[in-house]
């Protein structure tokens, strides 16, 4: 059993390209749930208009990469209209069944035969970033320190990826820190007291959703283009459960709540991961007990009960305040 | 305490002082009958209806509310008081109808335009925004914030000058209200009566013309009561247009102008503080219609 092998795993999935995505997935979850008490529970749907954008435009219409990003945000913005004009008036239950549906429609309709030519239908598309990594300045080779090392692909698209995450970040910041920060924080408090005052619900709701969709989006366009490939079963809803998962890990409402959550939620599934397999290879556990193709499945279960723990015990997230989460209007 | 003070002839409002007598000035030789023209209204509600299902909980004829008084709107439980402020207010839709205020049409504009325009209410069960700050709390309320943009947002040197007045608004606001040591609290530890205080003062800080207060001091101890109606008396002396929903007759009869009494929807009395109490339309809405006076069942 090599701990160093556990250790480089989970420290190359806690800072790699997937745990940047999340990262920024979540982050616009946070504008949605965080500030604005909006139940989004179809981020990964943003997410799969945004990948998807990017793929079609280039790879079916051989669009440049400049234009599939365009293509990807504005898909996030119209589908956040979509699925906020007929909800946001209502109660906040309505837009939570809304987005569920709306995301698995979504993952249907893109794999379905009927839209095949365009979006590849159940093979998605595949090889539609040459552009981006044609643009990447650093040479060929491995580049680390001590345990962690990543290829120079790998390197260019989390160094895109967290660069994105801290712009993300400051903007977001800049906003919830804000007066319209304070109207949104208010509408998540008590929408019908903000309505008193003369504030429009109803439009900063809508703001709030486009703002934290486009964000999705962006997160589902750096996914597809860190494995080259858009498939619509990746955008299956437990992404965004994994992404409410790291949301409340890190604590909702906090600027840097989702990265904390994303970096940790990753580095201690891949820990698991890998600590399982090593100890099943090395005859500390059983084969019989758990074997490697079990492990999968094992270190969610494992990671379910961290999060019941968590729950119970810190239900505010690592970076939550629990005096301010026990708090309520009357 | 309540009766007592009533008992002994001294009714919270009388520390009102001459603003009263001006006040009421203003309403001299108004006849104390429903639906009665005032000499200068601020809010006019013509054949405003609304139902639930088959029943019509408010059909209000016609009823003004006259400009820098207190009135108070009165009536027994299910009269229909707080669905018609809830309707005027936007936060209902009328089923007919109309209102203005000040002039303006204000029939079924929704809640937040109606509050711009300068009539704001505050609610029975306090909103407070629990996890803002008190000072947050009440520099939300400040209108036209420039800040509330979204572009313009991200921009804070647009923003910070009129940040900054509004901040010190919100400090002479909290020390009218004596909140002052609890600035920086989050509202949602506020007691009962702080946070009706708070929604007060809030909603002050929206520059109203008028405010439509739902029992405002429903539930907070009699100190705290003697403060919040001495401060809407000063609001009414500085200007302010007053219409509140109340069961406490001692508060009505000491800090009201005027007082409008609703039964099963509609306006059954109307009148000065000191005549209602005598108007047998009243008399039947409280306890139950008299059947061995004829002229009291003609009315029907």
């Amino acid at each position: 059993m090599d701990i160093s092998v556990i250790v480089s795993d989970a420290l190359r999935s806690g800072i790699g390209p997937i745990a940047a995505v999340y990262a920024l997935a979540a982050m616009g979850l946070n504008l949605h749930f965080g500030y604005t008490g909006l139940l989004n529970f179809g981020q990964v749907g943003f997410m799969l208009v945004g990948g998807y954008g990017l793929a079609v435009t280039v790879a079916t219409w051989g669009g440049p990469l400049w234009l599939g990003i365009l293509a990807g945000l504005a898909s996030a913005v119209v589908l956040a209209l979509l699925l906020g004009l007929p909800t946001l008036r209502l109660r906040a239950d309505y837009l939570a069944i809304t987005t569920i549906a709306a995301g698995e429609t979504l993952r249907l309709f893109y794999r379905s035969s009927w839209a095949e030519p365009v979006t590849g239908g159940v093979f998605g598309l595949q090889r539609f970033a040459n552009e981006f990594y044609a643009l990447s300045p650093i040479p060929r080779g491995t580049y680390g320190v001590w345990l962690v090392r990543f290829s120079a692909r790998d390197l260019w698209v989390l160094t895109v990826g967290w660069t994105l995450v801290a712009v993300t970040g400051v903007l977001l910041a800049l906003l919830v820190r804000s007066p319209w920060g304070r109207v949104v924080r208010a509408i998540r408090e008590d929408e019908t007291a903000a309505r008193s005052l003369g504030k429009n619900v109803y439009a900063c709701k809508m703001q709030s959703l486009v703002i934290g969709g486009v964000i999705g989006a962006a997160a589902g366009m750096l996914q597809a283009i860190q494995v080259q490939s858009v498939n619509p079963d990746s955008f299956d809803p437990a992404v965004t459960f994994f992404l409410y998962t790291l949301l409340v890990l890190g604590g909702a409402g906090r600027i840097l709540g989702p990265v904390v959550g994303s970096v940790l939620f990753w580095f201690v599934l891949t820990f698991l991961d890998s600590a399982l397999r090593q100890a099943i290879d090395a005859g500390y556990v059983s084969p019989e007990l758990i074997s490697t193709s079990e492990v999968g499945a094992v270190r969610f279960a494992l990671v379910g009960l961290a999060l019941i723990l968590l729950v119970t015990f810190r239900p505010q997230g690592i970076l939550g305040s629990r005096k301010e989460m026990l708090l309520s209007g009357r | 305490m309540a009766a007592d003070q009533a008992s002994s002839g001294r009714t919270p409002g009388t520390a009102a002082g001459p603003g009263g007598t001006a006040a009421t000035g203003r309403l001299a030789g108004v006849a104390p009958e429903p639906g009665v023209r005032k000499p200068d209204p601020l809010l006019v509600m013509d054949q405003v209806t609304r139902s639930f299902g088959g029943i019509t909980a408010v059909r209000v004829g016609h009823l003004e509310v006259q400009r820098g008084t207190i009135t108070a709107l009165i009536g027994p439980n299910g009269a229909g008081k707080t669905t018609l402020f809830n309707v005027v207010s936007g936060f209902d839709r009328a089923a007919g109808g109309r209102w203005w205020f000040d002039g303006h049409p204000l029939t079924g504009r929704p809640a937040h335009r109606v509050a711009r325009r300068g009539l704001v209410r505050t609610f029975q069960l306090t909103r407070t925004l629990a996890r803002l700050t008190v000072l947050e709390n009440l520099k939300l309320a400040a209108t036209g914030q420039r800040g509330e943009r979204l572009l313009p947002a991200l921009l804070p040197p647009l923003w910070r000058g009129q940040e900054r007045q509004i901040e010190e608004r919100a400090d002479e606001m909290l020390e009218r209200f004596r909140l002052g040591p609890l600035r920086d609290d989050h509202a949602g530890t506020l007691s009962g009566g702080q946070r009706k205080l708070l929604e007060l003062a809030r909603a002050l800080m929206a520059r109203p013309v008028m405010v439509l207060l739902d029992e405002p001091v429903a539930g907070v101890n009699p100190a705290l009561t003697q403060s919040l109606l001495g401060h809407i008396t000063e609001l009414r002396d500085e200007g302010l247009t007053v219409c509140f929903v109340e069961h406490d007759m001692d508060v009505v009869m000491g800090i009201s102008d005027w007082v409008a009494v609703m039964a099963d929807g509609r306006l059954v009395a109307e009148g000065p503080p000191h005549t209602i109490g005598r108007n047998p339309a009243v008399v039947d809405a409280y306890l139950g219609r008299r059947h061995d006076e004829p002229e009291a069942t003609e009315e029907e």
